[in-house]
């Protein structure tokens, strides 16, 4: 698998042009460097590099002392130059590995290179366009290539890669590394072989992929294609291919004219990048913790889903283990955090959410005006305990006035009393759905023990 | 040994420079000529010369990660000799097989 990821800089690789927003006018973050003007030459962005090494030590690899940037030749309006400025045989990092669930994913290398311009196609499809429009704003925008070793033997465990590469690099804070905002692509090298064979069969390359499902799709479909393809008697030409999301298929991208003959040759502009073994302790000193050690550490106290939830997002897990830490009680804080905060994005701080969930865990306040006040707390910055007294969501828990509730729930619907009374236990659902619809600050779960006894 | 008429067309084509008929045969002797001067490197005995790929002795020259001014999207096209909306203007790329 190939992965290229933007590290997280303000600048561009080689000059001092800003990383452009998204969706910024066209050609407005430019300047003489990276259009490939005459008399240019460029200066590598040591933020650049350093997010590089980070990457490459959390990854296991090896740091040689020399390294040194080569340039790559074609033809193509989206590389001004004429040339992509990248590393050929001296690459930053080499040999790393990286565990994904069970299986140890060897590294070949992490290196640095420059991104290429956008085009945009007039036309409806690529191959009836009639003219091209050239955005040089992302042209130097700085990648790190992330090449696997042919170790994974699945699309769940492509993705998984992916996914692990995605947070690991978040957690070193190298990159966002969002999919969706072309901040990582992933490019894989799919072959098939025969079974009981350890040769590998010939290979096609993907491209176009924009989500980690659109990865295992493209996949599937391509060992799916491979399989068909051998089997009625043809064989696997070497290509790259481009998915499609709209049709869900792979295409040939082939061109006889675009033929790989890339004439690497050094970076005469750049001098050799000599990285010195005390920058390279220093970051190693400083790396955070990494997503696998800390996984290992919450499964110590966590059931394996909920891990697979936090210990995927740094700031998931940051929330959970610094509220635990204020006291929270441990599995109901990480359920809140799997169905509550997961999928809203909504990040409380971690004192709030330690005295929200020790509310809950009391008693003194139901889940559904838990949810209420969390919400609450995030947008506003108060307290829950402020807004639990402000708004009155203190839980009633006094029976004889939950009694007075039941019966009126009871006498309200007939039917489901009476169904329930007949051995339909669901109608329970719809007594204390009225119940909690009438009363949302009631004690569940005495109101249910009163709903029960006045039905038996 | 000379270049063949083949990889003077395959070189050329990679440079998107156009031949006239004939110019093949031409370029093939001058490119060979200056291959064979090159060649004559290959005679010097390098055994205890470690490889380079700098002849400047300076290395590890990085630049801090701090913005700076670029071009105007109106500076960036001065030149162009095709433009539309703040684009370059190419002709279209045939890729699809």
């Amino acid at each position: 698998m190939e992965v290229h990821v933007q590290p997280k800089t303000r600048t561009k690789m080689f000059c001092g042009c800003a990383v452009a927003p998204l969706n910024a006018p066209p050609n407005t973050y430019v300047c003489e460097i990276c259009l490939g003007l005459p008399g240019t030459l460029p200066v590598a962005n040591k933020a650049a590099v350093e997010a590089c090494l980070k990457t490459a030590l959390a990854l296991n690899c090896e740091i040689p002392r020399h390294t040194k940037f080569d340039r790559k030749n074609y033809m193509y309006p989206d590389l001004p130059k004429g040339y992509q400025i990248s590393q050929y045989d001296l690459p930053m990092s080499v040999s790393g590995h990286v565990e994904v669930a069970t299986r140890k994913v060897r590294i070949r290398r992490v290196h640095l290179e420059e991104d290429t311009g956008k085009l945009v196609h007039a036309g409806d499809k690529l191959h009836k366009a009639w003219e091209s429009y050239v955005d040089l704003n992302r042209a130097g925008v700085p990648l790190m290539e992330i090449v696997s070793e042919p170790d994974l033997r699945s699309a769940d465990e492509a993705r998984d890669y992916a996914t692990e590469l995605r947070t690991l690099l978040r957690a070193i804070g190298a990159s966002e590394a969002e999919m969706e905002k072309g901040q990582m692509r992933v490019e894989p090298n799919i072959s098939i072989r025969r079974a009981a064979s350890d040769e590998l069969g010939v290979k096609t390359e993907l491209k176009n992929i924009n989500s980690f499902r659109a990865l295992h799709r493209a996949i599937l479909f391509e060992v799916e294609r491979q399989t068909q393809v051998l089997e009625s008697g043809g064989r696997v030409v070497q290509e790259t291919r481009g998915w499609s999301e709209a049709e869900q298929r792979t295409f040939s991208q082939r061109s006889k004219e675009f033929a790989e003959d890339y004439r690497y040759f050094p970076e005469p502009d750049l001098p050799p990048l000599e990285v010195e073994r005390t920058w390279i302790d220093e970051l190693r000193r400083n790396l955070p913790e990494l997503p696998s050690v800390r996984r290992a550490r919450l499964l110590d106290h966590l059931p394996a889903a909920q891990v697979a939830v936090i210990g995927a997002d740094r700031e998931l897990a940051d929330l959970y283990e610094n509220a635990v830490a204020r006291g929270a009680p441990a599995l109901p804080t990480a359920n809140w955090i799997v169905n509550e905060v997961a999928p809203t994005g909504k990040l409380s701080p971690p004192e709030n959410l330690a005295e929200l969930m020790k509310l809950l865990h009391d008693g003194a306040i139901t889940r559904d005006s838990a949810r209420e006040v969390y919400v609450e707390s995030v947008e506003t910055g108060r307290t829950p305990a402020e807004i639990v007294a402000e708004h009155g969501y203190a839980q009633v828990s006094d029976e004889s006035e939950l009694r007075v509730l039941a019966e009126a729930v009871i006498d309200a619907n007939p039917k489901a009393a009476a169904d329930y009374r007949n051995g339909k236990k669901q109608a329970m659902q719809a007594l204390m759905a009225d119940l909690r619809k009438r009363a949302p600050h009631a004690n569940p779960k005495v109101a249910n023990e009163l709903l029960l006894k006045l039905l038996a | 040994m000379p270049l063949s008429r083949d990889e003077v067309r395959h070189v050329a084509m990679l440079a998107r420079l156009g031949l006239e008929p004939g110019d093949e045969d031409f370029y093939a002797e001058q490119l060979s000529g200056i291959l064979e001067h090159i060649d004559r490197l290959q005679q010097v005995d390098t055994e205890e010369i470690p490889p380079t790929a700098q002849v400047v002795e300076i290395a590890s020259r990085l630049r801090e990660d701090e913005p700076r001014p670029g071009l105007t999207q109106e500076e960036a096209l001065a030149n162009a000799p095709a433009k539309v909306d703040g684009f370059f203007r190419v002709p279209a790329i045939q890729e699809e097989a």
